[in-house]
């Protein structure tokens, strides 16, 4: 899998683990929703974890362990699915804190979805990742300047810009 | 497998100008009477790997094939009425479309 | 730079009607086609595979249709400028077949474009404050709205402002851009509705409470297709302020709750029908309820800067009748008849809302060459303002004609075959293009419109018939709106053949109905003496003033069904 952060590829510090290894003492590693109660229980505070979900999830099933986690992937089963970005920002509405990752076969023309629904990073396939390189996540992320929702991140809204411009 | 019932011929779309296309002999024709006949299952199956292979090459999109009947000509004419359609152009406007620059019947 | 001020735009001749972009609006079109090449680009390198492209592709317009591309060019609430229209022709020239097609939400079509030149020709259509954003795929598509906006005298409030304000905040969303299928919005705003608001996703009519503040009645789950609903209400008042977070909260509960297992069942009509509206509103209101909406606090300064762009036209103060098209209707008989059935009453005396027929006597419905597109142009800066709106009945409305010039114009659109005077009558036919062109379609749609309207050609018997509201589809998904026919057509196969199921008692306005069948399916050559049967029986047994639908409803659906087995009986060629 290939991880995207800020247009980059970049190393991921994260380690999914297979549900039957043993939860580490050390490291940053993500468990599977089935096994997050459990996790949360006998973790200390200092251990950096995180879950990944389905993107059916309800966050209500999320909520107890917000604030011990510092990340959560969620699953995008198809592309077209857009679920998770509609549970990405129901998580950041909760009060999410840490890192929301969109993982699956996303392309990067949804580079700009996700960011404005509250994503930080996106994990695809290696194959994906062959086929489109930095610079097309790059050139998604910048190919548009200002957006016309309000309430979402990243790029400015045009809103805003527009009262500004009266006010001025 | 499904029974072999009727001669077919391979049907694409090109993907630069979605002109309807026919695999014919050596490479894509915009002419149905110039499109390969397959007369057994396992030449349909060998015409439909042959034409798949240009979806990866991005030269056309939804390739499948068609059942046709052999004309006196040797021209095949699609037996459903749609793929009559792709064959002609559009039936309301005979001026357009493949009936209109001589690439049907 | 600052934000445009809608008064310096005023010019005499050619004021301003509808919302022009600012730098912010232009910009984003302009982005978007960037976007798009660079999409095309990395489609024909293999970087995006056709099943990757094609939700974007979709997002702009273009589909991969029977005989070629076809791309579809979004009219926002169906409104142009005369300046518009001229750039719909040049490019029906330059990258088609010289022609395009007006469609039932109000778009314009055009059925020839090449993939590698249609960045260029969404490059042309910013140039002109166009595009073709969002008229495909599953995300929210045009929002259309009722054809005679800022002109009824019904109206309680213009659409058009409300239309252009989910416009823009529907516009490349982050978060509803890949929803279980297409989200469609109609706005009314009359106490008639001619936008089929209760056959949409979410249908919005504006009402006034008993304090006089405007808010908007919400209605959710309407459609048509494979299941045909009419929707249900959501929300009685939502105030103004509120619309765009109430919009919101419905969205995000189709998103996430929306089925995905089943194309076919996967419009929000079918998770209201399967959920029921109740738990639908209650899911609904919890959302709304747990939203911050602060961030919709500015909306009604946004709403009114929109707003400013509708303001009425300079209307000239003129007597409520005109001598001279009185003396005109005497002198001609045949622009009588026009006068007679294309002109509606304007709210403002001594003007007519006019209504241009793209169904002439035989044609393809909703066809418009580019010669005729520049004729309508031409003719909506002689008599109205430069503007023009295209209904959903597809055809072309010139909403601010003065009285007295109907002569005029009437004689402009008569040279140029555009003067059919058959508004809502029997030839009036709604028809999507059909098997002829769409890759989607079971049967051939257009020549069923073009035999009907043939049969029906003398002008004098189709007055007699009156209102009559005939719709085709070539398929199930229903884009020519058969359901909601008085006389519904559906083109299907059967047996390998086109076979042609009838509907009656479909009604797209507030007394909305879905159309009961008729019968088995008929040939289609069988379609107009079908027709014809139907339209002599309720000629028959018609009351004082009744429509098709009015006689249909009184004497009921099983009486009609009687006419065509007692046909049957006798031999006839049903």
């Amino acid at each position: 899998m290939a991880l995207i952060s800020e247009g980059r590829f970049i190393e991921d510090a994260w380690r999914r683990l297979a549900d039957e290894e043993a939860l580490p003492k050390t490291g940053k590693f993500i468990v599977s929703l089935p096994r997050l109660e459990h996790a949360v229980e006998v973790l200390g505070p200092t251990a950096t974890f995180g879950v990944i979900v389905p993107n059916t999830t309800e966050p209500s099933a999320l909520i107890a362990a917000l604030p011990r986690l510092d990340l959560i992937s969620i699953a995008f089963p198809a592309f077209a699915d857009g679920r998770g970005f509609s549970l990405a920002r129901l998580l950041r509405r909760a009060e999410f804190k840490g890192e929301l990752r969109a993982s699956g076969r996303l392309v990067a023309d949804q580079y700009p979805h996700a960011i404005g629904c509250g994503f930080d990073t996106i994990e695809i396939p290696d194959d994906l990742a062959d086929r489109q390189d930095e610079e097309q996540w790059r050139g998604a992320l910048n190919a548009y300047s200002m957006s016309y929702q309000r309430g979402y991140a990243g790029r400015g809204s045009i809103l805003e810009a527009r009262r500004k411009a009266v006010r001025s | 497998m499904p029974v072999f019932k009727h001669p077919q011929i391979l049907i694409a779309s090109n993907l630069t100008d979605g002109e309807v296309l026919f695999l014919g002999a050596s490479g894509w024709e915009r002419d149905h009477r110039r499109a390969r006949v397959a007369r057994s299952a396992d030449e349909a199956a060998a015409l439909e790997a042959s034409g798949k292979r240009d979806i990866s090459a991005n030269r056309v999109v939804d390739v499948y094939l068609a059942d046709v009947e052999i004309g006196g000509d040797g021209a095949p004419t699609p037996m459903h009425y749609r793929e009559r359609m792709r064959v002609k152009g559009p039936s309301v406007r005979l001026d357009l479309g493949k009936q209109a620059t001589g690439g049907a019947l | 730079m600052t934000a445009h001020d809608p008064e310096a735009m005023r010019r005499p001749n050619a004021p301003m009607t509808t919302y022009r972009y600012d730098e912010y609006d232009a910009a984003f079109v302009s982005e978007r086609v960037a976007e798009f090449r660079e999409q095309v680009r990395r489609r024909l390198s293999g970087a995006l595979t056709e099943e990757e492209f094609r939700p974007f592709r979709l997002m702009n317009g273009l589909y991969l249709q029977l005989h070629a591309y076809m791309l579809r060019v979004a009219i926002p609430y169906g409104t142009l400028t005369a300046r518009q229209m001229r750039r719909l022709a040049d490019i029906a020239d330059k990258w088609d077949k010289g022609y395009g097609h007006f469609t039932t939400r109000q778009n314009l079509q055009y059925n020839w474009p090449k993939l590698v030149d249609t960045p260029d020709i969404l490059e042309s259509l910013a140039e002109v404050e166009m595009h073709a954003i969002q008229t495909s795929g599953n995300c929210i598509r045009n929002v259309t709205a009722d054809h005679f906006a800022g002109v009824a005298p019904d109206e309680i409030e213009d659409p058009r402002p409300t239309a252009e304000f989910l416009r823009q905040w529907s516009s490349l969303h982050s978060e509803f851009s890949f929803l279980p299928r297409k989200f469609k919005i109609a706005v009314t705003g009359a106490a008639h509705d001619r936008a089929a608001i209760l056959v949409h996703d979410i249908g919005l009519r504006i009402v006034k409470n008993d304090t006089g503040e405007i808010g908007y009645q919400v209605v959710v789950g309407g459609g048509l297709g494979r299941s045909p609903f009419i929707g249900k209400v959501v929300g009685d008042f939502v105030p103004r302020e509120d619309l765009l977070a109430f919009l919101e909260a419905i969205l995000r509960v189709y998103n996430r709750f929306g089925r995905r297992d089943n194309k076919y069942k996967a419009r929000v009509k079918i998770l209201v029908h399967e959920k029921g509206i109740d738990e639908i509103r209650a899911a609904v209101e919890a959302e709304f309820a747990a939203m911050d909406r602060s961030a919709f606090a500015h909306d009604s300064v946004e709403f009114e800067r929109i707003a400013a762009f509708f303001a009425p036209p300079p209307y000239d103060s003129l007597p409520a009748t005109s001598a001279s098209l009185r003396a005109a209707k005497l002198e001609s008989p045949a622009f009588a008849n026009f006068a007679d059935v294309n002109v509606g009453a304007h709210k403002i005396p001594g003007y007519a809302i006019v209504t241009v027929s793209l169904k002439p006597i035989g044609g393809v419905p909703g066809d418009a060459t580019s010669d005729q597109m520049r004729v309508l142009a031409d003719a909506s800066e002689r008599f109205g303002f430069g503007e023009l709106r295209v209904s959903h009945e597809q055809n072309i409305i010139l909403p601010h004609v003065k009285q007295d010039d109907l002569f005029a114009l009437w004689r402009m659109l008569d040279a140029a075959g555009l003067a059919t005077a058959n508004a809502g009558l029997v030839s009036d036919i709604i028809s999507c293009p059909g098997l002829d062109y769409c890759s989607l379609a079971t049967a051939r749609s257009i020549p069923i419109a073009q035999a009907i309207s043939k049969r029906f050609s003398d002008m004098s018997r189709q007055r007699r018939i009156g209102k009559l509201g005939v719709k085709i589809s070539g398929c199930i998904n229903a884009c020519g709106h058969h359901h909601v026919g008085a006389i519904g057509i559906l083109g299907l196969e059967k047996k390998g053949q086109e076979s042609y199921q009838i509907t009656l008692g479909g009604d797209p306005t507030f007394s909305a109905s879905i159309g009961e069948i008729l019968g088995p399916g008929v040939t289609a050559e069988q379609v107009p003496d079908v027709v014809e049967h139907l339209v002599d029986y309720y000629l028959a047994e018609r009351e004082e003033g009744e429509a098709f639908i009015d006689t249909w409803r009184r004497i009921g659906h099983a009486r009609f069904k009687d006419v065509l087995r007692r046909e049957g009986e006798d031999g006839a060629d049903i």
